[in-house]
């Protein structure tokens, strides 16, 4: 079964006034279920635009999102993903405990589970210590973390990522990363994650989507086969040769055989 | 500690200032005013017009009347008195306030159409409407209860009393960033869970000035509507009374005075302290 489905879809902001923004054109994407799919392009290519059609938090200009088999307006009121923003958005009068909390209080979770999960998950960002912090406490990439715990704490069928690791330093960013991907296969997650980095995208991904600015586009899309993830994938050949290929695709040269969306 | 001593200090400073400056002027003065191209800009400085701290103050210790009870006494009872319309009108004042923000918030168009009115409220003179206010409730009763003055009273404080909280907790209830109502809308919650969840703990910081304002709203509210219906018992009326005495007795207005800024000193604390418990119960948590 397909996690999500596009089919067609475009967005323009503002239409039909003198700010009209085509933000997103003719986007045709399918992910798998439990297939890590990345989106990378240059800074208003519509990534974030695109992670919000699926999460149905604004709607298509023209087109079709199926998330889960479902119009993505049900799915939502069904509760099939979980989201991380480009910005932690924490609520700064709850602890960091209770903002991780905060969905499984929304589904109805008891008390002793949510304490218990949300303590999970702050271990796995690593920030079991800071549990009885406030936001306003932790630096911007504690508070990512936080964020991250929080999408993470509900084990979402979906998880929609909009460059959770910005913030992190290098190690942090490898461990979550590996963290990521663990939780990812261990619960057959789907996952739509878009990012910055030509590394991350390939190190994470089942396939890197690449996409282009003005209008915000789909220009190909990179299939990365490096098998399971080890300390050594990082160094592996395929693994730069990945690199290599979405970079090549990103400047818009090369296109490979058999790339099509 | 330190910062509370600062502030106990500063208080204390004002007072002394405030002090200072009433015998300062009233030492050097001219006893008619200070007049400027006919017009006097500074007030009389003569016992009549500006008597000494020390004579109010000890005037606070002397009967009312003749052989009657002592004026702190009549004053406290009188700002009691006008507090039972302060408190009411204040609760349901905020309670209004509180819900028109949330209908106001709920739906836009009930924010165009009831904004205008709602700041048009305001701009009636309380003196014009207090009479309104006090005729219409001689016409009502509760039950068996006949409309008692003090009610319509309690009234007009709650008019005055809305206002800042309705707009105020409009301005909070719409202040979460739109990632954070949008993560709402992916947890698929309704509209009361969000209510809950995110703008009324968001608004808190807007709550509390918004409180302080209605508080003082509901104050000067409770003494005007006091002297405007010339309802017996309050605090308002004895500032009517004791100035019919101006020229006699000149010290006796000005305890009546004192006493209704101090009660609203008082009412201003409540609204401190409840405030400084809730943060900190908030930092324990
Ligand atoms: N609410 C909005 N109203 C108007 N225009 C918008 C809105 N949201 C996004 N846009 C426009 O749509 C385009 C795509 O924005 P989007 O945020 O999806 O880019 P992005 O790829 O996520 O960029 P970045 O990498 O910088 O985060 C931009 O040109 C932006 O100006
Ligand atoms: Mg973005």
């Amino acid at each position: 079964m397909t996690a999500v489905l596009l089919e067609g879809v475009s967005k323009v902001f503002n239409a039909g006034r003198a700010d009209e923004v085509t933000a997103l054109t003719a986007v045709d994407l399918t992910v798998e279920r439990g297939e890590f799919v990345t989106l990378i392009g240059p800074s208003g290519c519509g990534k974030s635009t695109l992670l919000r059609l699926v999460g149905d938090l604004t709607q298509p200009s023209t087109g079709t999102v199926t998330v889960a088999g479902k119009p993505a307006a049900t799915a939502r009121a069904d509760q099939e993903y979980g989201i991380a923003f480009q910005q932690a958005g924490l609520f700064e009068w709850r602890t960091v405990q209770r903002n991780v909390e905060l969905p499984l209080e929304l589904r109805g979770t008891s008390k002793r589970e949510r304490r218990e999960r949300a303590r999970e998950m702050l271990d796995l960002v690593g920030l079991g210590d800071f549990a009885g912090h406030y936001p306003a406490q932790l630096s911007g990439g504690m508070q990512q973390r936080v964020a991250i715990a929080r999408a993470l704490a509900v084990h979402p069928p979906l998880l929609l990522m909009d460059e959770p690791f910005g913030a992190l330093d290098e190690m942090t960013r490898e461990r979550l990363q590996d963290e990521l991907l663990r939780i990812c296969a261990s619960t057959g997650t789907s996952t739509i994650f878009v990012t910055h980095s030509i590394p991350e995208a390939v190190y994470l991904s089942d396939r890197v989507v690449v996409m282009s600015a003005r209008p915000g586009r789909i220009t190909e899309v990179v299939p990365i086969d490096l098998g399971p993830r080890t300390e050594a994938t990082r160094q592996s050949p395929g693994f730069f040769t990945g690199i290599t290929k979405v970079r090549r695709a990103l400047r818009g040269e090369a296109v490979p055989a058999g790339a099509t969306s | 500690m330190n910062r509370r001593g600062r502030l106990v200090l500063g208080a204390l400073g004002a007072v002394v200032v405030g002090v200072l400056l009433w015998e300062g002027y009233k030492a050097v003065g001219d006893p008619d005013g200070t007049m400027l191209f006919g017009t006097r800009i500074l007030p009389r400085t003569d016992d009549g017009a500006m008597p000494h701290v020390w004579t109010i103050l000890s005037r606070f210790g002397d009967p009312e009347l003749s052989g009657g009870d002592p004026i702190w006494l009549v004053v406290l009872q009188a700002c009691l008195f006008t507090l039972r319309s302060v408190a009411l009108g204040f609760v349901a004042g905020g309670l209004i306030g509180l819900l028109l923000a949330v209908l106001m918030q709920r739906l836009r168009i009930v924010e165009r159409g009831l904004l205008p009115y709602v700041i048009l409220s305001q701009t009636v003179p309380l003196i014009a409407l207090a009479p309104v206010i006090a005729g219409w409730g001689g016409r009502l009763s509760i039950g068996a209860y006949p409309w008692q003055p003090w009610m319509s009273v309690t009234v007009i404080a709650m008019y005055l009393a809305f206002f800042p909280v309705a707009v105020g907790m409009l301005r909070g209830l719409q202040s979460p960033a739109p990632i954070a109502e949008e993560l709402m809308r992916s947890y698929a919650a309704g509209w009361w869970q969000t209510l809950v969840k995110l703008r009324l703990p968001a608004s808190t910081p807007y709550l509390f000035p918004a409180l302080r304002l209605a508080a003082a709203a509901a104050v000067v509210g409770a003494v005007v509507g006091e002297i405007s219906t010339g309802t017996r018992g309050g605090v308002g009326r004895l500032v009517i009374e004791y100035s019919r005495e101006a020229t006699t007795d000149p010290a006796k207005v000005f305890t009546a005075m004192i006493g209704a800024a101090a009660l609203g000193l008082a009412v201003a604390a409540l609204i401190g302290f409840s405030e400084f418990l809730l943060r900190r119960r908030r930092v324990r948590a």
